[in-house]
């Protein structure tokens, strides 16, 4: 995967130096919050948010001065006050009710972990946690969720230290293209507190809401499984 | 997806009179708004609401708040230990997530997936009374081969529901005019010519429990899904049974279809099939052929008529050599 002199991605601010090395998966962003700085991204997250085409910087993101909440407030009509507290942190936001908790988490919180892949809760690529279960974060609002507890792949390494799932699919290679991944790490740390059976078919079961493309399959149950003997 | 007004109710009462369009779990609401089929203007948040425990009555049945999720109801003590076959069906339906999601009431309520109803571009009588139905010309292979019409012939995709049929269940609602109970079996509508029209619920009635009857000592029942996946599927055809079996004869016999049928389908056809014989074989295939005697086959959905006798006849042999 090493690619010397690759031209930045739309994701990455323009002309900014990157290294185009990639660094151990540890669950959380390298990259500081895009808020405040145009992109690709964050002009798409106004359109997704707002459904309204919007001009100038994301107006989207946590708030944290008075004008910016003003600004929000005559743009998007509908848009009302959420808290949502995620990974142990508290984020005022404003949203319209048909948001998602997807979409809040992606588009207003900047949490990019937590992937899209089929928005209809079909491929569980959007799997988070709520109050410690997994659930699926793209069929379910966000206004809906103040007082809820919430946990994406961000927050699952704890004072630098990876999560045994996230160990366990390093050691056993259990990802190609990564898209995934994050769907499949969040579902596999919750499943270590369900009750399902030891054997591997117990596994696949238990682990049958997170589809994989690339057909990792094998050596996600081997993480799996090696995870619940570690945890258990 | 439209916008709506969101609200949460803050009392039973408070739901019953919002005029709103309730969300629970969302996984069918959500679901269907993303795709326009649902476009409610108020959209009420019941998670608040008392209706979440499962608890044992002095009969001996059992009490399901409508908001008990579907894993927690699967994975209960009382519901593994004394209605296995509800158990089995919750477990055997969506996903880990979505079972955490998914709520009693809404299981019960969850709309069809037939590709059809679920695209607004099509012609749906279900969606839009008198525009048509293009499954009937169209492709069929998920759809009923019982309960169907000239107007609809979209399965209802529970496996809950049809467990809950073969329990006998009572579904428990409080509305603007006060609170009722109605039989499962009483509760879900045909589509006949009016398929917009899926349950008896009045307008604002919102489901508060469900009631299962205690089962009488020596019962067993179980739960079989056939489906193109092991897993993360719907049924192409599913069985449902509670059997009690004394001194070689079949005492008393509840089945259920899933998967075959435009509602949760109680079958008494082979109820009555199974009824005062031994546990035989033939038997067991009588019953089946009785079940589905009046099935309609489609154009590509014909294999679920054996493949429903099959799933009965299966289910019944499980149980029955399981003693």
């Amino acid at each position: 995967m090493d690619h010397p002199q690759k031209p930045p991605t739309d994701d990455q601010e323009a002309g900014a130096g990157h290294d185009a090395k990639t660094e151990p998966e540890t669950g959380q962003d390298r990259k500081p919050p895009l808020s405040g700085r145009l992109s690709r991204r964050s002009f798409l997250a106004q359109l997704g948010a707002a459904g309204v085409a919007a001009t100038a910087s994301p107006i989207a993101h946590a708030v944290s001065s008075e004008t910016e909440e003003k600004e929000i407030a005559t743009s998007i009509p509908d848009a009302v006050p959420v808290t949502l507290s995620v990974n142990g942190k508290d984020y005022r936001v404003r949203l319209e009710p048909r948001v998602t908790l997807l979409d809040a988490l992606r588009d207003h919180l900047q949490l990019f972990g937590t992937k899209k892949g089929c928005d209809h809760g079909q491929c569980g690529a959007c799997t988070v946690h709520v109050n410690g279960r997994r659930v699926n974060s793209c069929l379910s609002f966000a206004v809906m969720h103040q007082g809820d507890r919430i946990t994406t792949i961000e927050g699952l390494a704890q004072h630098g230290q990876l999560h045994p799932v996230q160990q366990a699919f390093i050691d056993h290679d259990g990802f190609q293209c990564g898209y995934c991944t994050s769907g499949q790490i969040m579902s596999a740390s919750a499943l270590l507190h369900e009750p399902i059976g030891p054997e591997d078919n117990d596994v696949r079961n238990a682990m049958s809401g997170n589809i994989c493309r690339c057909g990792a399959y094998n050596n996600i149950v081997a993480a799996v499984q090696q995870a619940r003997k570690v945890s258990a | 997806m439209q916008v709506f007004r969101f609200s949460q109710a803050r009392s039973i009462d408070a739901a019953a009179h919002s005029g709103g369009t309730f969300i629970a779990g969302g996984t069918t609401l959500v679901d269907l708004m993303k795709l326009n089929v649902l476009q409610p203007q108020s959209v009420v948040d019941i998670n608040g609401l008392p209706l979440d425990r499962v608890e044992t009555l002095p009969n001996g049945g059992l009490r399901i708040g409508a908001l008990v999720r579907n894993s927690d109801l699967a994975n209960h003590e009382a519901v593994r230990k004394n209605y296995a076959v509800l158990s089995e069906a919750l477990l055997s339906g969506a996903s880990p997530q979505l079972r955490n999601m998914a709520t009693t009431g809404g299981n019960l309520l969850q709309k069809t997936r037939c590709y059809y109803y679920r695209d607004v571009n099509y012609p749906c009588n279900k969606r839009q009374p008198g525009s048509g139905c293009a499954a009937l010309d169209g492709f069929n292979r998920i759809h009923a081969v019982l309960g169907g019409s000239d107007h609809c012939v979209a399965t209802h995709p529970s496996d809950m529901a049809v467990a809950m049929m073969a329990l006998e269940a009572t579904v428990h609602t409080q509305g603007a005019k006060g609170e009722r109970a109605i039989a499962l079996d009483e509760f879900y509508l045909v589509p006949g010519n009016t398929p917009d029209r899926e349950n008896v619920l009045a307008p604002g009635e919102l489901i508060t429990h469900v009631t299962l009857p205690a089962l009488a000592s020596g019962t067993r029942s179980c739960y079989l899904k056939l489906r193109d996946r092991q897993q993360y599927e719907f049924a192409l055809a599913s069985s449902a049974i509670v059997l009690t079996v004394r001194g070689g004869q079949i005492q008393r016999a509840r089945v259920a279809f899933g998967g075959v049928a435009t509602r949760p389908w109680r079958s008494r056809e082979a109820e009555e099939a199974l009824e005062g014989q031994p546990p035989t074989p033939a038997t067991f295939r009588r019953a089946a052929d009785a079940a589905m005697a009046n099935a309609r086959p489609l154009k590509y959905n014909a294999f679920k008529i054996e493949l429903a006798k099959r799933a009965l006849v299966r289910t019944l042999q499980q149980t029955t050599e399981a003693a």
